[in-house]
């Protein structure tokens, strides 16, 4: 079904797209905008505000093409195009003349938010986009309409909207949208009008190809690593290998008469280059030998963190969820048992663009061009670091290259600031990845401890959680370097989501935490808790299955009721062919979870050789986000999720040494390449209603405990502790 | 000085013998397309073409480059016309989009040699690194795009 609003767009290569999209049954709504070819993302100017914006989210041109301002930053998973989606599906406008920029930041500070967030976090850019979008886009229509009717003295009732146009119904009169905007951004509204519920959508709901695409195949569109600001110079950074520790001195004198080095700036704990060029930059501080003083961490090691992790379960800890009593179903007569204790390590998110950041102080303005998702914090981060009002900052924020939690916090920008007040300049500074690896703001290390009771008839009828892990809020708001504190008052949802949130119906329950922070600096890293919360659960989940001698499909059907997820389970087993017999050294094994608003399982198929080489086949993924803005880009957020996960279970992996990380590059902190890659398919049966799932980080969560039940499976090994890559899985 | 051709044209340059390849061409000559991903060679995101190969730049010598001919992703085709950009848009590939210019350098540089490629040829030979996970993807558009050149020259 082609919508009216595609109608007028279709092109050749429209019907190129229609024929190759036979992916799961959606229909591909429009066409690809002719008029996006290669645009690069650009910041509204929140100085030279248009007088043909109609609000603050939409302004049209005198070529009624559309421009809509995203508050959410474009990272790679669709919601630039959704959210202009979620605009025209109201606005009745031409497709093809849709464009796109980024909301201000700067502007979002003087008008108190009009643009409500603009953090990009928590799978939340369309879910809690939607309804002031859509009204955005209703707002303007209706404007619009008012503009024509008035123009021409007839009753807005008697006009219709739609491609770009409004349209007199009786004579049949037109104007375009252009013609019209100036007038219609003058018009106030008695009221808001109602927007569309998702059973009317013609636009949303379609497959819908991405508005960032082009300029992603030309090499057009633009980073924050490929700003370019007049007299800028570049510089390259290195920090202590420790947190915590200090520069002691450095001998500059290596980088004296080395061609283009303009000065060496030292920092309280690093050392930056400042050069004409980056690479001379770089060049020049690899000659740089300087001397840390070691910090208070200097001798802490992998080895011991593991031990106060796994010491801290058994040590206080703050009830995260109670259910019944755990004590009593524990002791219960005649119950089983079962006990296991899992671990995680740090992990990095290594994003393929470095972080990187380009300043241009001036004594009273300060312009960071960068890619955040999180431009309000940067914005809040320059004026605290130059010193400058934060009215006074404007921040032009670009497409970013993998954020995955990582460009919330932007220790470079700290940096760049300190390096340009000292060289007078606009300052592009580039962590190289070595620095980008051994100082990011990792995924926390964590241990859960999981006691089970088994009733006599297979049943789970109690279950203790102990959880020790760092807790993101504390670790963000300790300055760098400082010791960071156990904060057991803490309390913070982010270390015992899904295990106090899942919907298993065990009469007794209890979720116990010991939020544990090493000097280590931790943040939010794709789907935070869930990543290793989902692995811990579903993992023990399996066990007790099997103790139970219960097939695990059945094992968790029985224990559960919601609608959502008994869909969600039963298109995993019917569609990964649950219980379909396997070849020795072949198993198979499932997770499920509800996460970020999205109930998500997966099947995992894996081959274990006699030799312990895992070879993961395939995966079959199963999401309810109960609607779906744009399948295209939900399909890729599955896919990518899915890679991203199991990029964690077979290698992800940072070990402390020396109060350091070890890890620094590819070598060491590999990424999963192409032919690793299983066969991935997926299922979506959306359930509808009032509630809209995220999706950038969902399908991260149940890759590691499919794959770790599918190699259950095949071996009778349990894996209890990540990465893969650590773990003997040869036969005996 | 050093002289090399990019996308066509003669660039003569003032720079030292052991600047890498990747930084010349972004910060010399402008061409931002080619991207910095991991100062190793381990990535591939900085992948252009030399007398018409896949190379990784970021640790490339330009002087081991004198003479030849570069091809950079703002150069592959006029208006990204070449079957591997065409395949790259209809399967929508890209999501952040920061390695896809190396991606797309090392596709059609295989396809030069695997003009009709099996699964496992493209995951030996397509060895770029994409933290967004857009393998299957490029995949199929690996695959659309050898479809595509054979359509043509058919």
């Amino acid at each position: 079904m082609q919508t009216k609003l595609a109608a007028t767009a279709l092109s050749r290569r429209t019907l190129i797209a229609t024929g190759l999209t036979a992916a799961g049954g959606f229909t591909l709504g429009v066409a690809l905008p002719e008029g996006a070819q290669a645009q690069t993302v650009n910041i509204a100017s929140p100085e030279t505000l248009s007088p043909r914006e109609i609000n603050a989210w939409l302004v049209i041109e005198p070529d009624s093409s559309v421009v809509v301002r995203l508050a959410h930053s474009e990272m790679g998973q669709g919601t630039l195009t959704a959210l202009v989606m979620m605009a025209a599906e109201e606005l009745g406008c031409d497709w093809s003349k849709v464009r796109y920029e980024y909301a201000s930041a700067n502007r979002n500070l003087k008008e108190k938010g009009v643009y409500k967030s603009q953090r990009t976090v928590g799978s939340a850019g369309v879910r809690t986009s939607v309804a002031f979008m859509q009204q955005a886009g209703a707002s303007a229509r209706e404007r619009l309409v008012a503009a024509a009717a008035k123009r021409w003295g007839v009753a807005s009732a008697a006009c219709g909207c739609g491609d770009g146009r409004v349209t007199h119904m009786e004579t049949g009169r037109t104007l375009d949208f252009g013609a019209l905007c100036v007038d219609a951004a003058k018009i106030t509204l008695e009221k808001e009008p109602a927007t569309k519920s998702p059973v009317d959508y013609k636009l949303l709901g379609k497959w819908t190809p991405r508005l960032d695409t082009a300029p992603k195949l030309d090499g057009s569109a633009q980073f924050g690593i490929d700003a370019k600001v007049p007299g800028m110079v570049y510089a390259a950074v290195i920090s202590a290998p420790e947190w915590g520790a200090k520069l002691a001195s450095v001998d500059e004198s290596p980088t004296k008469g080395m061609r283009g080095v303009i000065t060496v700036v030292k920092l309280d704990d690093a050392v930056a280059v400042v050069a004409d060029r980056y690479w001379r930059a770089k060049a020049a501080l690899a000659k740089l030998e300087p001397v840390w003083a070691p910090g208070p961490n200097a001798t802490v090691d992998s080895a011991q963190l593991n031990k106060a992790y796994l010491d801290a379960l058994d040590g206080p800890l703050s009830s995260g969820r109670k259910a019944g009593d755990i004590a009593a179903g524990l002791a219960a007569p005649g119950v089983k048992l079962i006990e296991a204790t899992y671990e995680v390590p740090y992990l990095a998110h290594a994003p393929m663009e470095p972080m990187n950041c380009t300043v241009q102080l001036q004594p009273n303005r300060v312009d960071v061009w960068i890619g955040s998702q999180s431009p309000p914090d940067v914005l809040a981060m320059a004026a605290k670091e130059s010193g400058v009002a934060a009215e006074n900052v404007y921040v032009h924020n670009q497409f970013v290259g993998g954020g995955f939690g990582r460009r919330s916090t932007h220790d470079e920008l700290v940096h760049a600031i300190a390096v340009a007040k000292v060289v007078g300049k606009p300052v592009k500074l580039i962590w190289s990845r070595e620095q980008d690896i051994r100082r990011d703001r990792y995924r926390p290390q964590a241990a859960v401890k999981f006691k089970a009771a088994m009733d006599t008839e297979g049943r789970c009828t109690a279950l203790d959680t102990k959880v020790a892990c760092g807790s993101l809020f504390h670790s963000l708001a300790a300055p760098i370097g400082t010791p960071r504190a156990p904060t057991d008052k803490l309390q913070e949802p982010m270390a015992v989501e899904v295990l106090a949130g899942h919907a298993y119906k065990i009469p007794n329950l209890s979720v116990a935490l010991a939020l544990k922070n090493a000097h280590v600096p931790v943040a939010f890293w794709r789907s935070v808790g869930a990543s290793q919360n989902t692995f811990f659960l579903e993992s023990f989940i399996d066990e007790l299955a099997h103790a139970a001698g219960q097939d695990p499909y059945k094992f968790r059907r029985a224990m559960l009721d919601r609608p959502d997820y008994l869909g969600v389970l039963d298109t995993m087993a019917e569609k990964g062919d649950w219980g379909k017999p396997l070849p020795p050294g072949r198993g198979r094994g499932m997770a499920i979870v509800d996460t970020y608003g999205t109930v998500t399982g997966q099947v995992a198929e894996v081959t274990v050789s006699k030799d312990g080489e895992l070879k993961v086949d395939r995966v079959v993924a199963v999401v309810d986000c109960y609607h779906a803005a744009n399948p295209n880009t939900i399909y890729q957020q599955i896919e990518g999720g899915i890679v991203f996960g199991l990029t964690a279970a077979l290698y992800g992996e940072i070990t402390i040494d020396k109060g350091g990380p070890v890890e620094s590059n590819f070598d060491t902190y590999p990424l999963l390449r192409m032919n690793e890659v299983p066969k991935i398919e997926i299922h979506m049966p959306l359930s509808g209603g009032p509630r809209w799932g995220g999706i950038g980080e969902p399908s991260v969560a149940p890759v590691a405990p499919a794959i770790c039940n599918a190699i259950f499976a095949a071996t009778g090994k349990r894996v209890r502790r990540l990465p893969l890559k650590n773990f003997d899985l040869k036969s005996a | 000085m050093i002289t090399i051709t990019v996308n066509g044209k003669q660039r003569k340059l003032d720079v030292e013998d052991d600047a890498p390849l990747l930084w010349v061409l972004r910060e010399e000559l402008g061409l931002t397309g080619t991207k910095f991903g991991c100062g190793a060679g381990l990535c591939g995101a900085c992948t252009v073409h030399v007398d018409g190969k896949a190379q990784r730049t970021c640790i490339l010598p330009v002087k081991a480059v004198d003479g030849k001919a570069i091809t950079t992703i703002e150069g592959l085709s006029p208006a990204a016309k070449h079957p591997v950009q065409q395949a790259w848009l209809i399967e929508d590939v890209p999501q952040c989009g920061y390695c896809q210019s190396g991606q797309i350098m090392a596709a059609a540089s295989f396809l030069k040699t695997h003009p009709n490629p099996t699964d496992e040829e493209i995951d030996a030979g397509v060895t770029n690194l994409c933290r967004c996970g857009t393998y299957p993807r490029i995949k199929k558009a690996i695959h659309r795009a050898a479809a595509l050149a054979a359509g043509k020259k058919a």
